[in-house]
Formats: structure tokens, sequence, C-alpha cells
């Protein structure tokens, strides 16, 4: 059965580049990477809020990280705690003989210390031809109503991921040259994608009601 | 043109200037003219408006205005569990559809470390390749009629419903078909498909050559798009320009071959198509030689097919065979949780890309460890490349614009998820 199955079936990262945050510290400083986390063979760095510009520059200069593939905000709201069971549920796994119907299953601790998580996914692009493509994630942490530094002034293509973020998820990025709603009509209220946005009931659009 | 170009020595990043996705008239000439291209214009690929601003016939202001189709699928997805998720997916970027479904389907294996059948990675290389010349003979069509040229339209237009009864025999369905599952694929290839398959390869090979020279030789196609809208590859690199757009621009960056490429890339092997040029002619020569490219891998996946199973036999994440349910209880049981209940996902954020017909699609997906996603984003190609357009319009003409945005290729359900 072995034969009948590929090696590698998802798309690669590459060997996850702890040497570039191993240089990332060396250059500056030991702070600038508060946790490493590697999870199915994907490098995170946690880095702090202020220095994200100066990580990516460093990043983008030194390490060859030319492509800025994504800036994903996440909200983390009510992410700890027990829910109701599913089948199966395991915190850490396919514990998959538990029954669903025994109650409560237990949620992990959030994997961050505040409310919203800002991932910016980087890639090495132009290496490509050498067997060089590398992936590498940054994240930072805020809470409600703390800004961003935006990364348009070392990666402008992150202008429409900014974007994005602060309409669904209210993630201000401080210095963003455009800062608007970018799917949402302008004059909508609430910021749809956080987890304590209402589902259904919300006020009806373009109703003649004045 | 084949891949292996002479390596080139790039231009290194380091004069990054911010560089505006909208384009501002820098006069305050009231003569200017300013116009919504759209919201409902043929010529802008689906919902998209454009305000322009118009000195005479040239462009000296743009802003893309999205949104139109935004229906809200990742916040709906989070509230699927994760089979049940699927069917949203293609419906995103609704030309490459089966890279969508293929997408999802990746990210889900990755964070549940699942092993996927050699056979259906192979069956999944054969309908993203079919789904990639679906998307590029909708391009080539449309875009040739926002160039004035209708008659490429019906020829693309009748090669693309061959491709859709191709995906019609294998699924039953013409587009958005559900055929990848989490863990392989739902039905092996039926009797008498490679035979269709492979009078389809030599027909569109045949029809390739046609618009090849249908376009290749025309000179008013030529003036229309050599050295309009050119894209340098740094500055396509700032924008997060990914795939034949990119390629256009000669960076041999392709997920199939990126790494070594992924899923059954690994085994059949890919070479990037690019061209050097960056301008609008060459985002169309581009997708002409991929789609003979997609060809060429079609006909090896006919060759090379695997056999065995199509779909993984972990009974915790796929449902059990239909004709088990009438005589095993135990696949009965699971069959009705995996229904109702789902599978659960190990927390964590994986991030999985593949190479879909307009660059890098991928899904982040943040798990809790329930059944349901977290969060699910998008990475989709088309909302990036649109950032590009602004720069690129900047002092051509008003029909030029239609050009290059017509040779960018967005699709706007994509952009608007």
């Amino acid at each position: 059965m072995t034969d009948a199955i590929l090696a590698v079936n998802s798309p690669t990262w590459g060997e996850p580049d702890q040497g570039a945050a191993d240089r990332l510290e060396a250059a500056l400083g030991a702070g600038v990477v508060e946790r490493r986390v590697e999870h199915r063979g994907e490098l995170t760095l946690d880095v702090p809020v202020e220095r994200l510009p100066d990580v990516c520059r460093h990043l983008r200069d030194e390490e060859g990280y030319d492509l800025l593939s994504s800036v994903t905000g996440i909200d983390y709201l009510g992410y700890a705690g027990e829910v109701a069971g599913y089948w199966g549920g395991g915190a850490d796994g396919r514990d998959l003989n538990r029954s669903a119907s025994a109650g409560k299953r237990a949620v992990p601790e959030a994997p961050g210390p505040k409310r919203f998580a800002v991932s910016v996914a980087l890639a090495k692009v132009l290496t490509v031809t050498d067997g060089g493509h590398r992936r590498l994630r940054v994240r930072v942490w805020v809470d409600e109503g703390e800004a961003v530094p935006t990364l348009t002034g070392v990666y402008p293509s992150a202008d429409f991921h900014e974007r994005e973020a602060w309409d669904m998820l209210g993630i201000e990025f401080a210095g963003h040259p455009n800062l608007r709603r970018i799917l949402m009509p302008e004059d909508w209220g609430g910021h749809p994608q956080r987890k304590d946005y209402p589902l259904g009931g919300e006020p009806v659009q373009f109703s003649d009601e004045v | 043109m084949a891949a292996t170009e002479t390596p080139r020595t790039w231009p290194k990043l380091d004069v990054l200037r911010p560089v505006p996705s909208e384009l501002h008239p820098t006069t305050d000439n009231p003569d200017l003219l300013e116009i919504n291209l759209g919201p409902n214009h043929p010529s802008t690929h689906g919902v998209l408006r454009l305000v322009t601003t118009l000195d005479g016939e040239v462009v000296v202001g743009l802003k893309c205005e999205i949104g139109y189709v935004h229906t809200g699928i990742e916040k709906n997805i989070e509230q699927k569990t994760y089979w049940k998720a699927i069917p949203y997916v293609p419906r995103m970027d609704y030309l490459s559809f089966f890279s969508g479904e293929t997408a999802f389907c990746m990210a889900v294996e990755k964070a549940l470390e699942l092993e996927v059948p050699r056979r259906a990675e192979w069956i999944r290389v054969l309908f993203q390749e079919l789904a990639r010349l679906h998307s590029h003979l909708i391009f080539l069509g449309t875009g040739s009629v926002d160039l004035g040229g209708i008659a490429l339209l019906f020829y693309c237009f009748r090669a693309r419903d061959e491709v859709l009864d191709l995906f019609e025999m294998v699924t039953g369905q013409r587009m958005h078909p559900r055929y990848c599952q989490v863990g392989g694929v739902a039905e092996d290839l039926p009797k008498g498909f490679e035979p269709k398959c492979r009078e389809f390869i030599a027909f569109m090979r045949d029809q390739v050559d046609q618009y090849d020279e249908l376009i290749g030789a025309n000179p008013i196609w030529s003036q229309r798009t050599k050295g309009i809208g050119v894209l340098p590859p740094d500055f396509a690199l700032q924008m997060g320009m990914t795939g034949p757009n990119l390629r256009a621009s000669g960076v041999p960056y392709d997920l199939r071959s990126a790494n070594g490429g992924y899923g059954a890339y690994r085994e059949i092997g890919y070479t990037p198509v690019t061209e050097q040029a960056g301008d609008t002619h060459a985002r169309f020569r581009v997708r002409i030689e991929e789609m003979r490219a997609s060809l060429d891998v079609i006909e090896k996946v006919l060759d090379g097919i695997p056999s065995g199973p199509t779909i993984s036999d972990d009974r915790k994440v796929v449902l059990p065979p239909r004709h088990e349910l009438h005589t095993s209880m135990e696949s009965l049981i699971h069959h009705f949780k995996l229904v109702t209940e789902g599978f659960t996902v190990p927390a964590g954020e994986v991030y999985a890309p593949i190479e879909s017909a307009r660059g890098e699609f991928g899904f982040h997906l943040v798990s809790d460890g329930g059944p349901k996603p977290w969060r699910v984003r998008l990475r989709s190609p088309s909302l990036v490349l649109l950032q590009s357009l602004a720069a690129l319009c900047q002092g051509v003409y008003l029909a030029d614009l239609i050009a290059i945005l017509a040779s960018i290729d967005p699709v706007l359900g994509d952009v608007d998820r």
C-alpha cells in the first residue's frame, strides 16, 4: 500500500527556514523573534508588532523573500474554552474513538496572547530556478484598538490585503495611505468576519424606509 | 517559447517605492472627464467598476472599485463542516473551478496529514489541467472580443464545450463538479474516458494551432498588444503578481515545478512556460503556450496513470463506499457520523498553495481542532493582480486599458469571494 501513496502530496514549503530566523535575530536583536512555531513543516515567527516592517524589510533585503503572498487577519475571540462536543474531538489530534455525545470538547488554548493575529505570508520567488523556493510566515498579535504598522512601504502589494483585513476584521494599519473598505459598501457598519458579528438579523440594506 | 531560457540576473528589490494601486491625475485641468467603466460592462469581465479619469482619450486616473459580488464565502465556510464547505470553493474562481476544489482539499489533507492514493493525485492533475484549459479558452475568447476580433470567441467556446463534456462524462456536472474530496476524488474514471480524452487532445492541439495562426500573424493584433502595458519583473513581484502574468515578464515561478511541484506533478514533471517581453502580447502568448503544455501534461497522465484506489481508506475522514452501507453496520455508522458531525482537524495553521490558471491560489486554514474551520482565507490571485492595473494603465489610451485588463485576466468571483 505504501507505494500507492505519494511521498509529498501537498505543496511543499521547502525546509523550514530556521536559518533565516537565526540571522534575523542576529541582525535585529534577540527579542525580535518572540516565538517560533512549526506546524506541518510550516515555520511561523511571532514578532513584536512595532518591529513588523523592520523584520519584513530585513527578510526582503537580506534573505530574498521577494513576494508578499498574503496578509491574513484572524480573530481568535472565543477560541479557548469549551464548546459542544463533536465526534472524535481531541484538542491535539484525532482521538477518533471518543464519542461526541460524551459532552464538552476542550478547545486548545489560543495560540497567542491577544485577540487578533495578522499573518504575513512571504515567499522566495527569484531563487526558484535553483530549487531555493521557500516560504515563511511572520505573525503579530494585536488587541482591539491597537494598530499594526503598514507593510505597504516594504511590499506595495500589501495594499489590498490590508484593506481587506480592515474591512473584514477591523484591524487598523497605521500609515496605510488608503485604508478604506474594499469589499463591503462604504457605509457598512461593523466588520463581518469578526467572531462576534451577528449571523443573520442584520438590518435590510437599500430599503425604502428612511 | 521553451522554459529553459538562459538564466537572467534578477534586479534586486532594493529600490522599492510605494506603488499606488490607484492612479490619481496630477493636474487639476477642468477638462478632465471622469467616467465609470462598469460595474455592468462586458469588457470588465465581471462586476468590476473602474473609475477612470480621461484627458481626451488618455487615462490619467484609475481606481478599481470591487466588492459587487462579495458573497461572504470565507465566513460561510466557517459555519460548515469541512466536507460541506467544498461546494462553496469552486464558485469563487468559476473559470478554473477544479483548482479551487483541489486547493481546499489539499489544505485540509495537509492539516490532517492524510495520505492520498497516487491514482487520485494523477486524476487531480488531469482535471486541474482541463480546468486551466477551460479558463485559458475563455480568456482567449473574451480577450479577443475586447480587441475587436469576434471570430476567436466562437472557436474558443466551441472548444470549451468539449472540455465541459469531459467533466460531465466523469463527474456528471459540467461546472463546479465537487469531484475532489478530502482524501482523493469521488469516483474513478469511467470506461471510454481515455479514448475520448485522447480524441480531445488531438482536436485541441489542432485548435490551439489555429488560434495561434489567427492572432499570431495578425498585424492588427500585434499593433494593439505589443509594447502595451509592460510589466517589468521586479515591479510585478512588488505588486504580488503570480501565475501567467509573472511568467510573461520572464520569472519562471510556477508552483507545479517550484521545489519539485506538488501532488502528481512531482512524478509527471513540468517546465514553466515563460516569455520575456512582459507586455500584453506576451501575456497572451504565455497562455497559448500553456494550453499546449497542459495538453502535454494531460497526455502524460493518460499514458502513465497508476492503477489503484482513488480515495483514501481512512474511514474516519472519507465516506465509505455506497455499496457497503447495505451490508456493514460500521460503514453505516461512519457514514452517519461523517454526514452529521464531520471529521475533526488538529488545531493549527496551514497554507497550501497550488497553481491555478491565474497564479498562486491557496487556502490559509486555521483549525481549532473541531469539525469546522476556525478561519479560512483564500489567497486569490485575481485580487492581487488587480492592484497593478492602475500602474499599468498610466498614460495609455482608453482602448488599451481594455486590452490590458483582458490580458491580466481577473475573475471577479475570485476577487470578491
